[in-house]
């Protein structure tokens, strides 16, 4: 690591956000990317929010355009991307507009004079220019002209002016470092690989991030410099890594602990397709990844996998659920195990493609036709999309059923710093297949059941096991067609109890924050995890009887539960979208459980959640008191 | 990471091989009795698919395939009851999703001999896209597509190879859909091997099952099959006694199209296909040589596709129309892990290291 020389005037901070805007085509997400992993590597807890349009280059300038990424660390334990941001980094007029009521009163702003010209002014609507129109008095405002400082380092370097000038983004990020005392290494390391083939643009960028640091060296443009100490973790070794990553992390592993080849069938779909990208790039773990023509033939393609014994995935989001629907039903009808990634994202139909929702849990649980339970388990964070996804596997290879895995954009294509794991730690994943048979052996039996009602995975290329399987419904023990009434009665309801038995093999439901009993149970699920987790622990801090429990198995659930819930008066579920867990809870427990909801296509800001709650808690002591 | 390259792939091809099949022993005493299940064929009496359950029963043993290594897969219709009637593997899956299924079965599992058993409302409506997705990529599956251009199972609507004016319940003022021509299709979609047999002709059709398993590639077998409850006679012209010898065409690689007992030949006039009198004044050297390998020429044959009695009037083709090996995709997906393991086999406590990691101590 670099030694950075202390400014004159250093300051400590427990935790800064950071929200760098521009337009899409601006290099915003490079720009975080960048400042995240070296945030990461210098000790800081950090989480991040990448926030961008759905349209890849949408007009330049334009509100529309405007892409962001968030960053949010500490010398603290960091559960967020933060609120509000203390320093707003903006290329243009409209990332200003589009941003600024994110940004804390008496806040930075940086701005790159280059986007505040005529043209851009109007393209953002803006009928004066705010840099110069006082409208932003309350904030401390540098302007820098990052284009012309950016083309003075490049001079001489024979880039054209177009190339010059899209290095504008380390430019920034190398003010950045130098406000935040951040040595410059790991970029400059990730810049030369990712410009390996291009060694003269790989040179460019790295000279203008070092120009950006020593122009705030050499200007004093800022007159306080920052120090955010590294946070005080758990021992142990990290890196940072996004949701995404984590989930195709997490199914290499179980395919090499179950020893087990694994096969994604995959159809390119919005925040989905980092996973596909991920898994293709890992041939030598023997990975298949096959990019199907739509959303049907890549469950198919991955049932096919199922049946001759891989470990089967099919990732996507929404609308890929709606269209796999009937494939989910063959699957959990077949009985074979596969894995179904939904990186949920804000529905219903097209919606919001690139923002973030829960909106697909009902869907999971009930989204087929017919008597068609399946295991649903959700992640909380982006490295919890390592351990949820492959619980996923787990249960689906146990039991021979298809998992559901809910993730969602924000923690998808969130990071975090991860200890992670060693294989040796991991799970072992034991899978037997149906042993070949002679022609003496009894009659080979497909769908005769296990202690926990799982059957046998017999594959073809066995032996003696040649079978029949398919959709319609099967008689007990032998697989054979059934239309006997009572047949189909039994097998719905063996089936729903397979499902149930998943209960038996997962821990029980634990207390993430606050006591055992009390008042208020925040009852949350996915990715709320940290907004939920900053907002309780804050409110403990300040005398509040409030607990925090989160939900990793929403079907089935936890068999103690109940029991938890019963041991408050009251249970609160925030969730992003229009009330679907509290239902569940409201019907499963009969409790008045309270709904709390958000579907703006942003998870919920800490402040938002810390109001809601101190609301219920007030007005259940005002109850009180009135008796 | 490298680009794909055929070449390669070709000698892949080659060693992807597997010895499954020689190794089973007792393979010489299987009888077509062997791959009948124990379950009961509950098509109606008369129906054409009994006739291809049998002709394939009949070739299986021929195959030298250990049962076990044999999978039949069936997406939704009367044709796809199929798998349960074959000992052998078999999954009975969904409406038109059987060609996706046996995709991701052979990328999976390459040394089975995958069977995928379709009909034209299953593979030509519902199932139109993981059809033509197949046959591009070329998996080594062998498709028996039943046409029997009615909607069957559903009792009897017309299905996208219905002909036009054809009154069916869904249609009592006659349809008013073009009929697809399947074979034209599957030759746009890249197919690599296509051909067509009927199931009156018992001879032809063993004869064809046979060269669509010897065919390394996804080889499409259009099969003509009555449906006598809801379109009996569709096929007649080609089947019957009195008319088929005047309206079928059969092709036989290397030599001259030629139908009506000899009587009548075919001749290209550059790419317009005559029918000719073989009088004696037209010699067999001038006919139209069927060569498996001409696309263009596969691709006029497919355009044979009116009905007697109409303008355009040329006997229907039956036999192999194009059959071109190629590289198959599961050889290519093989070739392409085969090479990354070869640069070392993956690490999984690298992969979850990642590249940089620091420690707190």
């Amino acid at each position: 690591m670099n030694e950075v020389k202390p400014a004159p005037h250093l300051e400590s901070r427990d935790e800064v956000t950071i929200l760098f805007a521009g337009d899409s085509g601006d290099g915003m997400q490079l720009t975080g990317t960048q400042f995240t992993e070296t945030t990461a590597i210098f000790g800081n807890d950090i989480n991040t929010f990448p926030n961008y349009p759905a349209e890849i280059r949408a007009p330049a300038g334009t509100l529309a355009g405007v892409s962001g990424f968030q960053v949010h660390f500490g010398s603290k334990s960091i559960y967020t991307p933060g609120d509000q941001c203390d320093v707003l980094v903006v290329m243009n007029v409209a990332a200003l507009k589009a941003n600024l009521k994110n940004l804390k009163n008496g806040g930075m702003i940086i701005a790159s004079s280059d986007g505040f010209d005529a043209k851009n002014l109007d393209l953002a609507n803006a009928k004066t220019n705010p840099l110069d129109d006082g409208s932003l008095a309350q904030y401390q405002v540098h302007v820098v002209d990052v284009v012309r400082l950016t083309k003075l380092a490049l001079e001489g370097s024979g880039l054209s002016s177009k190339d010059m000038e899209r290095s504008k983004n380390m430019f920034v990020l190398g003010m950045l470092y130098w406000l935040y005392s951040r040595p410059m290494d790991a970029t400059i390391r990730g810049l030369q690989e990712k410009f390996k083939k291009k060694p003269d643009i790989a040179e460019a960028n790295i000279k203008v991030l070092k120009a950006g640091f020593n122009y705030c060296d050499s200007t004093e443009v800022f007159g306080t410099r920052y120090s955010v100490q590294p946070a005080k973790m758990p021992p142990g070794t990290y890196r940072h890594v996004m949701g995404n990553q984590a989930t195709a992390y997490a199914l290499i592993a179980a395919s090499q602990k179950s020893g087990l080849p694994l096969f994604l069938g995959s159809y390119p779909i919005t925040p989905a397709s980092d996973i596909l990208h991920e898994l293709a790039k890992h041939k030598n773990f023997g990975v298949r990844t096959f990019q199907a023509e739509d959303e049907i033939g890549a469950i198919c393609a991955a049932i096919g996998a199922a049946y001759g014994g891989h470990l089967a995935a099919t990732t996507t989001s929404g609308p890929g659920m709606d269209l796999k629907a009937e494939a989910m039903g063959l699957a959990l009808t077949l009985e074979l195990p596969l894995v179904i990634i939904d990186v949920q994202r804000g529905g219903p139909s097209t919606g919001l493609p690139t923002k973030t929702e829960q909106s697909d849990l009902m869907l999971a649980l009930y989204g087929r036709h017919g008597e068609a339970p399946l295991p649903v388990v959700a992640a909380y964070s982006p490295e919890d999309c390592f351990y949820a996804t492959y619980e996923a596997a787990r249960i689906a290879l146990q039991f021979m059923t298809p998992v559901i895995c809910l993730t969602d954009g924000y923690i998808a294509n969130g990071t975090e710093p991860w200890k992670f794991p060693t294989s040796a730690e991991l799970p072992e994943l034991t899978v037997k297949f149906a042993a070949p048979r002679d022609k003496d052996d009894a009659k080979f039996l497909p769908y005769k059941r296990d202690d926990l009602l799982s059957r046998p995975w017999a594959i073809p290329g066995t032996k003696g096991l040649e079978h029949r399987v398919g959709g319609i419904e099967k008689q007990h023990e032998t697989g054979n067609i059934s239309y006997d009434a009572e047949n189909h009665e039994f097998m719905t309801k063996l089936r729903a109890e397979k499902v149930a038995n998943v209960a038996k093999t997962i821990p029980l439901q634990s207390i993430d924050s606050g006591r055992e009993k009390g008042k208020l149970l925040v009852l949350g699920w996915g990715s709320t995890y940290g907004s939920i987790k900053t907002a309780v622990r804050e409110l403990i801090s300040e005398g509040y009887d409030i607990s925090h429990a989160h939900l990793r198995y929403i079907n089935p659930m936890p068999s103690n539960l109940g029991e938890i819930i019963y041991n408050f008066d009251q249970v609160v579920v925030p969730e992003l979208n229009n009330g679907q867990l509290v239902r569940l809870i409201r019907e499963k427990f009969l409790v008045p459980a309270i709904p709390y909801n958000k579907i703006q296509g942003m998870p919920f800001a800490v402040s938002e959640l810390k109001n809601k709650f101190t609301e219920i808690l007030n007005a259940k002591m005002s109850t009180k008191e009135a008796k | 990471m490298a680009a794909y390259s055929p070449m390669a792939a070709k000698k892949a091809v080659a060693q992807a091989e597997t010895p499954l099949a020689k190794a089973n022993g007792d393979l010489n005493v299987l009888s077509p009795k062997d791959f009948a299940s124990d379950q009961e064929v509950r098509w109606c009496p008369g129906c054409g698919d009994y006739s291809i359950l049998k002709q394939v029963q009949t070739v299986m043993p021929e195959l030298g395939i250990p049962r076990e290594n044999i999978v039949f897969v069936s997406g939704i219709g009367c044709s796809s009851r199929f798998p349960y009637y074959m000992d052998t593997f078999g999954i009975h899956s969904i409406h038109g999703r059987a060609t996706a299924i046996a995709s991701g079965l052979k990328m999976a599992r390459p040394e089975l001999s995958v069977w995928v058993v379709t009909g034209d409302g299953d593979s030509l409506s519902i199932g139109t896209n993981h059809f033509v997705q197949l046959l591009r990529r070329n998996l080594d599956v062998q498709v028996l597509l039943f046409n029997n251009e009615i909607y069957g199972l559903t009792k009897g609507q017309f299905s996208p190879t219905s002909r036009e004016g054809i009154v069916t319940k869904s249609s009592p003022y006659g349809t008013i859909d073009h009929p697809m021509n399947p074979l034209a299709l599957a030759l746009g979609a890249e197919g690599a091997f296509i051909a067509r047999t009927l199931d009156r002709d018992v001879k032809h059709l063993r004869d064809i099952l046979k060269r669509a398993h010897q065919f390394k590639g996804t080889s499409l077998v259009e099969i003509y099959q009555n449906c006598v409850i809801f379109n009996d006679g569709a096929f007649f012209p080609f089947t019957e006694k009195e008319t088929k010898s005047e309206n079928d065409l059969f092709l036989e690689h290397g030599k001259p199209l030629v139908f009506a007992n000899g009587k009548k030949g075919i001749k290209l006039y550059g790419l317009r296909p005559i029918v000719v009198d073989l009088d004696g004044q037209v010699s067999l050297d001038d006919l139209w040589i069927h060569d498996e390998r001409d696309r263009t020429k596969a691709s006029i044959l497919t355009r044979f596709f009116d009905m007697p009695g109409s303008e355009h009037y040329m006997p229907r083709p039956f036999g192999v129309f194009y059959a071109e090996e190629r590289f198959r995709y599961e050889d290519a997906m093989l070739d392409q892990l085969n090479a990354a393991k070869q640069k070392g086999a993956g690490d999984l406590d690298a992969l979850l290291r990642g590249k940089e990691t620091w420690t707190i101590a």
